[in-house]
């Protein structure tokens, strides 16, 4: 039988003009860091340096923090909702023309694919700002209170997993509702909000509105403790939202956190196999499976079992892993070295503590962090990797009898960020939906999101909701979350 | 062609040299094509002063009924197409009327008899006034619908819902923002419609037709005649296939029959005055935003879906 391949079809990168180094976009200018110091940013498919950022230290988060607060006092609080709404159109159309520009960006400094970042990662973004723009003079009918009011200066701290997405999800609606924010976008992937501050000036934005500054966990630290910040807003591991919660402990400061995940994929009998089986590949291998809502647990019926097994694991031997920026590319490289590591080796407890693994057979590039698409089966609900979030792509697959079974397996996590359900039973979705101890319930679907929509955990995923009305409650003073 | 330019050129006509400029046939808007009257009539436009303005079509029964005929095809896919992208076209619409802001406020200061820096004002408030039912777009059934918590195991959700074909009489003063200010919330859920220009002022109407359409609104959404009100009303207001009416500039008309008329096939009516600020229809009554998104809420249906829970 022939066999037919793809030829490489790479996305250009010239699109992009990167600059070799960048300051801190404080006040409406890029400033250079108060102590000079820098750290690089590489691509994580070629171990490449592609730019130099700023480090920024307390100083740093002190002038930026205080230029947000002027900017709030003297010109953000001031405007009219349907002007502040038009300052963020203006931002939603300018991603939508940069679009490309950005989803080459994000795919080199992340290292998903540009076929995610271009079609998922860029246009959510926009449509993020889109959405909110039109909130902006609607306030008063978001069903929180008559009077809504923002808070003031929020602190907003990001993963490096969706860089431009989570941005947008963080200061869309912080500014629709009239705050100013200092955002800090992760250690290994800065360069996206850096680019963004280019947007924020092509909008004749006011100064200090958006405050963007770099660097690693020292310095997000130092930005969600400053005393000047109203409001916290951090996506990231559950871990440092825990001290996060610890650190604001006691103050005035609103906080949201959206953690990790541990998501359980809930397949029937009577599920359609094959478009169970594309959602079971998008719940986990999408975006290299760093994703906190991840469907990272797949809970199959015993009846099913060995055959969505079979057809998962002849769908995964057709991925390709490669190239971030070859638009056939569907799993592109591990963001860093140390993430690397940690999928490494909680893959290798899955072996020791006895579940079987098995990996889709492609090539792996020789430079960079790769990791093959991989999935466990006899995985015990004791394992490691039935219970800790991977974050890579990693599936763990379990087994139930009955739905009540599926619910109390699918439960058995400190965690809640979402579930999947698939059943040609419509009652049994909605059966399900109600006992699932998670915020986002997709069923026969998995991994959609809309800014439309609410995002945001029960219990150790975190707390406070991303997107839709109830998202503004977030940035609105006086409405306890 | 700017109408000073056009005054200038009707003085300086009779100079050698003197260019004379080129005007324009103002037609009406159907389908997404700029047809003239099928009855080839039209009638005489004049500025706030009584002077000649344009010769406008005179819309007729017949061009109504082909202007419903072309609102029920474009029906499906305008109310099938996302509430975002909704959104982003009738955003659309205000970039592209900015772009002319010109154009707008030297139609609109001869059609109102205004200054230029009102005439300006007015059309900033209706370029505004797209910006802020775009924005509603994807808002409507967060606000309007709502999870019913029935007493059972049933899943239960209400949402707005198009209501179909709309016909809507503009306002008869405000011949530019209180046109915006009823179409804009009629098609932003979904709706069709077919609109009527203020009689006297229909000038403005049609240039926002041309905007319309260079704006990715599909054709046939907006239907724009131009004619007597009086006249096309009633076959509009008694038309099977549209199922509401805004009657918003027939304070003056026998609006009393147009209602009577709607109700044979239970045509939903929105009366005159309601919707505005109470102050009429005079450009002040259309001149404040709208408290809330009810305008739009108006010609909506609202669905409410079951679905039991269980095993």
């Amino acid at each position: 039988m022939p066999t037919f391949d793809y030829a490489p079809a790479p996305e250009s990168r010239a699109v992009l003009t990167l600059q070799p180094s960048y300051g801190l976009f404080i006040g409406g200018d890029f400033v250079e860091p108060t102590s000079g110091t820098a750290m690089a940013t590489i691509e994580p498919a070629t171990e490449q340096v592609l730019a130099e950022v700023a480090v920024a230290d307390e100083s740093d988060v002190d002038r930026a923090v205080r230029a947000a607060r002027r900017a709030y006092q003297r010109t953000w609080s001031r405007l009219s909702g349907s002007e502040r709404g038009k300052y963020l159109y203006r931002i939603a159309r300018i991603l939508q023309e940069r679009s490309r520009e950005f989803a080459v960006l994000e795919s080199l400094d992340n290292g998903k694919p540009i076929k995610e970042s271009r079609d998922v990662d860029v246009p959510l973004a926009a449509a993020h700002f889109f959405y909110h723009a039109g909130w902006a003079d609607k306030l008063e009918w978001a069903g929180h209170g008559p009077d809504p009011r923002p808070l003031g200066v929020a602190a907003q701290v990001i993963p490096w997993n969706f860089p431009l997405l989570m941005l947008a999800w963080k200061i869309a609606p912080a500014l629709a509702c009239g705050n100013t924010v200092v955002l800090k976008p992760a250690e290994t992937t800065p360069l996206t909000a850096l680019l963004f501050a280019d947007v924020c000036r092509q909008a004749e934005l006011p100064p200090g509105v958006v405050n963007i500054i770099t660097g690693a966990g020292e310095t997000g630290a130092a930005l969600i403790s400053h005393p000047e910040v109203d409001k916290v807003a951090f996506t990231g591991s559950t871990e440092v939202g825990r001290q996060i919660a610890r650190t604001v402990a006691g103050s005035r400061k609103k906080v949201t956190l959206e953690l990790g995940g541990k998501a359980a994929n809930i397949v029937f009998d009577d599920a359609p196999i094959d478009q169970a089986v594309e959602g079971i590949v998008n719940g986990i291998y999408f975006n290299q499976g760093h994703v906190c809502c991840a469907g990272s647990r797949l809970l199959v019926q015993e009846s099913v079992a060995e055959e969505v097994i079979a057809r998962l694991r002849h769908r995964m031997s057709t991925l390709r892993v490669g190239d971030p920026l070859d638009k056939n590319t569907d799993v592109g490289a591990i963001n860093s070295a140390a993430q690397l590591a940690r999928i490494t080796e909680l893959s290798a407890a899955g072996e020791a503590e006895g579940a079987q693994r098995w990996s889709a057979p492609c090539p792996l590039p020789e430079k960079g962090f790769w990791f093959s698409p991989t999935v466990f089966t006899g995985v015990a609900p004791a394992h490691r990797i039935a219970r800790e979030e991977i974050f890579g792509p990693v599936l763990s697959v379990l087994t139930f009898r009955t739905p009540s079974e599926a619910v109390a397996r699918a439960n058995n996590t400190p965690y809640g960020l979402s579930a999947g359900i698939w059943t040609e039973k419509g009652s049994r979705i909605l059966w399900m939906a109600d006992r699932l101890r998670a915020g986002v319930i997709w069923a026969n679907t998995f991994n959609r999101f809309d800014p439309t929509s609410p995002f945001g955990g029960y219990r150790e995923s975190g707390y406070g909701r991303e997107g839709g009305r109830h998202g503004l409650a977030a940035y609105l003073k006086g409405i306890a979350l | 062609m700017t109408p000073t330019a056009n005054a200038r050129s009707t003085g300086g006509a009779g100079r050698a040299g003197a260019r004379i400029d080129v005007r324009k046939t103002y037609k009406l808007a159907i389908g997404g094509a700029f047809p003239r009257s099928e009855s080839a009539r039209t009638y005489t436009v004049s500025d706030a002063r009584g002077r000649f303005l344009a010769n406008a079509a005179q819309a007729s029964r017949k061009d109504a009924r082909d202007a419903v005929s072309a609102a029920s095809k474009a029906l499906a896919g305008w109310s099938g197409a996302t509430a975002y992208n909704r959104g982003q076209v009738l955003y659309r619409v205000a970039e592209v009327m900015e772009g002319r802001h010109a154009q707008f406020t030297d139609e609109v200061a001869r059609a109102e008899g205004l200054t230029a820096a009102r005439a300006r004002a007015t059309v900033d408030a209706a370029i505004d006034r797209w910006v802020w039912y775009a924005g509603w777009a994807d808002k409507l059934a967060q606000v309007a619908g709502a999870a019913n918590p029935v007493a059972g195991p049933y899943f239960n959700l209400s949402l707005p819902e198009p209501t179909g074909v709309v016909a809507i009489l503009a306002p008869q003063a405000s011949s530019l923002l209180g046109l915006v200010s009823v179409i804009a919330p009629v098609i932003v859920s979904g709706n069709t419609c077919v609109v009527v220009a203020s009689q006297t002022r229909p000038l403005p109407a049609i240039t926002l037709a041309e905007v319309l359409a260079t704006s990715d609104v599909p054709g046939g959404v907006v239907n724009t005649l131009t004619g007597f009100t009086a006249e096309l009303a009633p076959w509009l207001a008694s038309h099977e296939d549209v199922a509401a009416i805004d009657l918003a500039g027939a304070a003056e008309l026998g609006w009393a029959d147009l209602e009577a008329a709607a109700a044979q096939t239970l045509t939903r009516v929105v009366r005159p005055g309601e919707g505005s600020d109470g102050a009429g229809d005079t450009e002040i009554g259309w001149a404040a935003r709208p408290p809330g998104p009810h305008r739009a809420l108006a010609f909506t249906e609202t669905k409410t879906v079951w679905h039991p829970k269980g095993r």
